[in-house]
């Protein structure tokens, strides 16, 4: 999918936006577009400019140049009734008034269809009552806003923008303050928005990996320009993300989508046979404690690798669906000779992992202290 | 579940309406009250007689109550009112549940231009008539008020606006002082006297003056009751709906200017009813919604001043207390014990 997409036909676009404060550029050229239900998220390193754009957009900050179009509309020419009928916005402005209950809260969304003295109107009521379903905050509707936790607070601001009834949602950091379960059902909240309802959504996230899986377009954001700008199947690959967050390329874990922290430094002390996820634990726990370590002999497509890649010293691999050859064995061998303790992390025998069975009893015959749980290791190194 | 939220909806608006009516009743009850009580004794008869049919106009009881005491309750009652619904609007365009409408220097404005009218003019004329001083100290809290209004399009955060205002208020207090130095010992009694407040110099020149003034912002602040609930949310989420906040942030400074600016120039600087009122009235409402909490305040606020000025009168008669002595023996208190359960809310 090519990213440059005819902006004036797209629900919401820039055009050579360039964003800051007071006048002074922060980021120019800034293109972007996003069609019907198409959810386009910004990441990038803290401080990089995420919330000034999404303010921008947001027309909470004036661009210093360039044209933001809502529907083909120059957003200048619009009135700001309009607008509120078409984007709703979620920023990190968090205030939670006094004595307010969540349904007056969420009710304030109805602002751009109510009259002038604001009272609600049964189809109003309506649109509140829905909202509240949709983010399971109904049962909460009577309770004041700053009786609640962070997590409904989270969703309230969700129905909020919910019943503004919008075309186009801007939310900066949603998932900031949540859990991993109302992560999971803020982003599953957006993403259902945005294929029933077609909504379009653009967001800034912390979380690459969340970015990663709901995104169609993810935007990186970093220094004086938009550093890429495309889908996440282009932005993933290569190099993209190690460099946005400035990053070694082997820490980043494309297939997992977890960042691994880096390997310890120094001569191998220890050297683990793991496979099929069993040696993953024992990975993090050596890192955690700054062991340097080496791990073997895994198939490159071993859930293991994905983590041992940055986290070890030394990896033995075999070729893709290959047994080990002679000169691995060898090198194995050599990795225990020189370790401290060997840990076998329990992993199922079968026909082409039988080497690290030899590699086992290879180790006990040379007297090398055996752990198998984690719980032996922190004996081991503590 | 629609059902459940629509009940608790009713019993709300059920709590809601009994603290308007106890409103509307306690103005009939303290207006009564206020009207009969006094150094001339005069019946609950008599005094509707006098009310409703005029009788005898040749009276004492005739003159005490329609050039003395009726204009005395209305004043204070508007007055009252003004103070209140000045001290929610600035509470609301601060978010700041202990700011009062003298915070921007208004008082302290009127004081310094009463300073200047009793001490550097008086001088040349032998007696400065009543209208003279509530015009000087109206100009004053104006003066005050366009500047704080100046640095509102500038000053990004809300608190450097609070410590300009402060800052004006120190400004005028030591042009005041500096006065205060070359002055008669009888100017320094007056402007004494001023800065107590009081509803004495009532008259119905100065309740036709201050209701004419008070009653249209009383409905301006009402018509832009959905933007200040938008507000109360956030500059940055009102801004997204529309408000233009620039404008609101001047109109919220003008329209609390103005009536607390009348409260000056016709009582002085009534203390803790801004501060105290509106708290009263967001507890009994159980709300900040300003469509309900401006009403609520102006009622409320003529209740409390009318309660609070027949307290002066009658708790030492014939000597009668400055107002700000009443109101702040009993709104501080409050102001403290509403901090307190505030708190423990919060908390638990």
């Amino acid at each position: 999918m090519a990213p440059e997409k005819d902006i004036a036909g797209a629900r919401l676009g820039t055009y050579d936006l360039t964003v800051g404060y007071n006048g002074v550029p922060l980021i120019s050229d800034i293109a972007m577009s996003a069609a019907r239900g198409e959810i386009i998220t910004l990441i990038g390193p803290n401080g990089s400019g995420k919330t000034t754009i999404l303010k921008t957009i947001a027309r909470q900050l004036a661009p210093v140049a360039g044209t933001i179009l809502i529907e083909g509309d120059d957003i200048k020419r619009l009135s700001g009734r309009e607008i509120a009928r078409e984007m709703a916005v979620v920023l990190t402005e968090r205030i939670r008034p006094d004595l307010m209950t969540c349904y007056e809260f969420v009710s304030a969304g109805r602002y751009p269809y109510t009259g002038n003295f604001g009272l609600l109107t049964d189809k109003d009521r309506e649109a509140v009552d829905t909202a509240l379903r949709l983010v399971n905050a109904s049962e909460i509707a009577e309770r004041y806003v700053s009786e609640i936790s962070d997590g409904q607070y989270q969703r309230l601001l969700i129905a909020r923008a919910v019943c503004q009834e919008p075309e186009i949602i801007v939310l900066d950091e949603p998932t900031s303050f949540l859990d991993i379960k109302h992560k999971k059902e803020l982003l599953e909240i957006l993403s259902g928005m945005s294929k029933t309802k077609g909504v379009s959504v653009i967001m800034s996230l912390h979380e690459i990996d969340l970015a990663e899986r709901i995104s169609d377009r993810i935007v990186c954001v970093k220094g004086d320009r938009i550093a890429a700008y495309g889908t996440p199947d282009e932005i993933f690959a290569g190099s993209t993300i190690p460099d946005l967050y400035g990053i070694d390329a082997g820490s980043y874990n494309a297939l997992l989508g977890k960042l691994e922290l880096t390997a310890p430094e120094g001569p191998v002390r220890c050297f683990v046979i793991g496979g099929n996820g069993t040696g993953i634990p024992f990975y993090r726990e050596l890192q955690k404690k700054g062991v340097p370590f080496a791990a073997g002999i895994l198939m490159p497509n071993d859930i293991d690798v994905s983590v041992a890649m940055p986290l070890a010293g030394k990896l033995i691999c075999t070729e893709p669906f290959m047994p080990a050859d002679d000169a691995m064995k060898k090198e194995a061998e050599d990795l225990i000779d020189a370790s401290e303790f060997v840990i076998v992390s329990g992993c199922p025998e079968g026909e082409y992992n039988r080497i690290n069975s030899e590699l086992e009893k290879y180790a006990a015959g040379r007297g090398k202290k055996i752990v198998r749980t984690i719980g032996e290791l922190r004996e081991v190194l503590s | 579940m629609t059902n459940r939220i629509k009940t608790e909806g009713n019993r709300n608006a059920l709590r809601r309406s009994m603290v308007f009516l106890s409103f509307v009743l306690l103005l009939i009850a303290a207006a009564v009250w206020n009207i009969r009580s006094g150094s001339v004794d005069i019946s609950l008869k008599e005094t509707l007689e006098i009310l409703f049919r005029r009788g005898d106009s040749e009276s004492t009881a005739y003159n005490v109550i329609w050039k003395i005491r009726l204009p005395r309750i209305l004043l204070s009652a508007i007055l009252g009112g003004a103070l209140s619904l000045s001290g929610f609007l600035i509470q609301t365009f601060f978010r700041n549940p202990v700011a009062g409408p003298f915070v921007l220097g208004i008082s302290s404005g009127a004081k310094m231009f009463l300073a200047v009218a009793t001490i550097a003019v008086s001088g040349m004329f032998s007696d400065m008539p009543v209208s003279a001083a509530v015009a000087a100290s109206f100009a004053g809290s104006v003066m005050s008020m366009m500047i704080v209004i100046l640095f509102t399009g500038k000053v990004r955060s809300m608190s450097s606006l609070l410590v300009i205002g402060m800052m004006i208020s120190y400004i005028c207090s030591a042009v005041t002082d500096l006065l205060i130095n070359f002055a008669n010992d009888s100017d320094i009694v007056n402007l004494t006297h001023w800065s107590m407040g009081s509803f004495s110099a009532a008259s119905w020149q100065s309740v036709r003056i201050s209701a004419l003034i008070i009653i249209p912002a009383f409905f301006a602040v009402l018509c832009f009751s959905k933007q200040m609930e938008a507000y109360s949310l956030g500059e940055g989420y009102a801004g997204s709906l529309g408000v233009d906040i620039g404008k609101l942030r001047v109109l919220l400074v003008l329209l609390t200017g103005v009536l607390s600016a009348s409260v000056a120039a016709f009582a002085g600087p009534i203390s803790f009813v801004g501060i105290a009122v509106p708290h009263i009235c967001r507890m009994l409402l159980k709300t900040e919604k300003p469509i309900l909490m401006i009403p609520a305040s102006f009622m409320c606020g003529a209740v409390f001043c009318m309660l609070c000025d027949l307290a002066a009168r009658m708790l030492f008669s014939p000597t009668e207390l400055s107002i700000s002595t009443v109101t702040s023996a009993v709104g501080a208190p409050i102001v403290i014990w509403l901090m307190l359960t505030r708190r423990n809310r919060n908390g638990s």
